[in-house]
């Protein structure tokens, strides 16, 4: 059973410019790992170069932040809705 | 280009204004390259937000739902530089997301100054910055 991944505003454009994907996988680990297979595109902004989650990408499973959970091993079910978000952040100073 | 709506550009200048000398941020939902609104959001950088912003998950989620629930988009985030000028920094660039436009208010002193706006190139390299214009206020004849 496929599972839903929301896709941010500006990542869509690397996503056939849709803002839901439906992927198979029981993890997030799975899931993303699926997704940017399919949408390479999406991946040098979803991993760093270490191959690791940027800092600035939440992802949330359902209202839960998976970093509170158990990271990209968190398992997801029939009917989970998986988001990306990303963390907005700068500043002037050095 | 970026069009901002007159009362996008008050708004953004105001709260820029009323933050320092703390950074402030938001969101500017509209369409295509009009801004037709400046969501004001909470800095959570916390001890830092002299010289930094962040705008946390939740309330990301909630701009992007406001943008939708106006049937509009969200077009990118604005923040002030206090005591700085209107251009990104380092830690901007590190931080920064495709597609959206980046609206810098420089707020020297107090006072908000120049206010630019910026891309990041598809390389993730640099910015690019794009002229920014404010649309002319319609005012009717008796008010």
């Amino acid at each position: 059973m496929p599972t839903r991944i929301l896709i941010p505003t500006p990542l869509r454009v690397y996503a056939g410019k849709q803002d839901v994907i439906e992927v198979e996988g029981s993890t997030v680990g799975e899931l993303l790992a699926n997704m940017t297979a399919e949408y390479t595109e999406l991946r040098k902004h979803l991993y760093n170069e270490d191959g690791r989650l940027r800092a600035f990408v939440a992802i949330f499973v359902n209202d839960d932040d998976i970093r509170f959970l158990e990271k990209e091993a968190t398992p997801v079910k029939e009917g989970d809705t998986v988001s990306i978000i990303p963390t907005v952040a700068g500043g002037g100073g050095l | 280009m970026l069009t901002l709506r007159a009362a996008v550009d008050t708004d953004i200048r105001r709260h820029g204004r009323e933050s320092y000398p703390d950074e402030c941020c938001g969101a500017l939902v509209g369409r295509g390259g009009l801004v037709t609104a400046a969501l004001a959001l909470p800095n959570a950088a916390g001890e830092t937000a002299r010289r930094r912003f962040t705008i946390g998950p939740g309330d990301y989620r909630a701009a992007e739902r406001r943008a939708t629930e106006q049937g509009a988009e969200l077009l990118g985030f604005y923040h002030s530089h206090p005591d700085h000028p209107a251009r990104p920094s380092r830690y901007d660039l590190d931080h920064a997301w495709p597609v959206f436009a980046y609206v810098i208010v420089a707020v020297e002193g107090g006072q908000p100054g120049a206010l630019t706006s910026w891309r990041l190139r598809e390389d993730r390299s640099a910015f690019d910055e794009e002229p920014v214009t404010v649309e002319e206020t319609q005012c009717q004849p008796g008010f």
